[in-house]
């Protein structure tokens, strides 16, 4: 079978690519689109660290193949901040320490924001289990907690 | 396949948009076809390598597939309907909310937002959390096969781990969740080593129609305990005709007796036959405290 030709949407622009039938959404936007921030942690759809925004909605970009992608939207990583201005829970991520490898990172900032999208004042609860998806070995959790609590207080602010 | 010029185990993904066309395909697939909706197993197996398919049918490009549309009374909901678009529909969710908090029992928000209740039927998992739930509300799927179209209960559908009864070329197009009349309750809860994330270790499912605290009639379903998923008679004849204190003994002792286990890693032939009694009498009280409101 030849490749499949899909055109997609990656973070507002319009994006074309060739995928083998069994590439997934992850290995696309790695490989042929370069955008890197998405990770390959497990590929089963466990860890979270392939986390991206498919039409309104995160999932695991290793779960999801390339060709399904035709006429979607994705929003990745990448999109996330305006040019050079941080989105606020980039910046409170940096302020908390909320990170030490780093590898968790973008899958957690793509979901929590998805989080603030819907219920911009979440409980640790509430927050604890939206990002259950989302492993991070480094900083036992409680950073990113409070992280986005407090991003979520100064965006409700803002 | 065999003649394919470049690579004879190449995969072939089809996103048809018709039900029609969807099951010409797989009929005419002589290797190995995965039907695809949320991809939450799917893609799993695929990338372990557990199973190469020779092809790979996308069933969300047929229009009906993200549908939950009310059925006399009740709610028909499209192969690709993911949990947590069941949870965000505020009368499904209210008239079911063992099936619903099943599926959104099921991984982490990634995960709810994309696997489907036909999904989790089809992989055959005796440990699928939705399974159970349904078989209690007395669901039934809508098969679409090269021979017409065939409405069947959730509980004939799984004939043995990762196995099911469905015939070649047949796609699990929607799943009917009945109506529910007043006093009607259901609830599901599983056993599992932590909050959140990981696989039942024993599952029940209750669904209930009450007469005041009487309960009228009962279904009660296991998982995680058998082959396949259990629809326990015995369980619901304990619980009607009686209040849920006078039938809670007889209750779990009918659902242990059900038990048929494997010993694993995630827990003992004792422990899961012992939990699965529990577990089903305190779905039996959710289930009713829901039934009164």
């Amino acid at each position: 079978m030849s490749k499949i030709h899909v055109t997609t949407s990656v973070n507002g622009d319009e994006a074309e690519f060739l995928a083998e039938p069994e590439e997934t959404l992850l290995d696309v936007l790695r490989d042929h689109l370069h955008l890197t921030g998405a990770k390959e942690g497990c590929g089963t759809g466990d860890c979270g660290a392939c986390t991206v925004n498919l039409d309104g909605r995160v999932v695991c970009s290793c779960l999801v193949l390339a060709a399904e992608a035709q006429g979607r939207e994705i929003k990745t990583i990448e999109g996330m901040a305006n040019g050079e201005k941080l989105h606020p829970l980039q910046t409170k991520f940096l302020e908390h320490a909320a990170l030490q490898c780093g590898i968790c990172t973008p899958g957690i900032l793509v979901a929590a924001k998805d989080l603030l999208e819907r219920n911009a004042d979440p409980t640790e609860t509430e927050i604890r289990f939206w990002l259950a998806g989302n492993l991070c070995r480094c900083t036992g959790y409680d950073k990113i907690v409070r992280a986005v609590q407090d991003a979520a207080a100064e965006m409700r602010g803002a | 396949m065999l003649f394919d010029s470049e690579d004879p185990r190449k995969m072939r993904f089809e996103a048809p948009t018709s039900i029609d066309d969807a099951v010409a395909l797989l009929a005419g697939e002589g290797g190995i076809s995965r039907v695809l909706a949320g991809g939450t197993d799917v893609l799993v197996q695929l990338r372990s390598g557990m199973v190469e398919p020779d092809l790979v049918v996308d069933l969300k490009r047929i229009p009906g597939m993200f549908d939950i549309a009310d059925e006399d009374g009740g709610w028909r909901i499209g192969a690709a309907v993911p949990a947590i678009q069941m949870k965000e529909h505020s009368a499904l969710a209210a008239a079911w909310p063992g099936v619903v908090e099943a599926a959104n029992l099921i991984g982490s928000t990634q995960v709810h937002n994309r696997a489907t209740l036909a999904g989790n039927l089809c992989n055959g998992s005796p440990a699928a959390d939705s399974v159970p739930a349904m078989i209690a509300a007395d669901a039934v799927v809508r098969l679409h096969g090269p021979n017409g179209t065939r409405d069947v209960p959730v509980g004939d559908i799984p004939t043995g781990p990762g196995k099911t009864s469905l015939a070649q070329g047949e796609i699990v197009g929607s799943v009917y969740l009945p109506g529910r009349p007043g006093g009607s309750g259901d609830a599901y809860l599983r056993f599992i080593p932590r909050s959140e994330m990981d696989i039942a270790v024993v599952g029940a499912g209750v669904s209930l129609n009450m007469d005041g605290d009487t309960v009228t009639s009962a279904r009660v379903a296991l998982g995680a305990v058998a082959p396949t998923v259990r629809l326990v008679a015995e369980a619901a004849a304990a619980l009607e005709g009686r209040t849920i204190d006078q039938a809670a003994d007889d209750l779990a002792a009918a659902a242990s007796a059900a038990c048929s286990p494997i010993d694993d890693k995630r827990g003992t032939v004792e422990f899961r036959t012992r939990v699965a009694g529990v577990l089903a009498v305190r779905a039996a009280r959710i289930a009713a405290d829901r039934a009164k409101g």
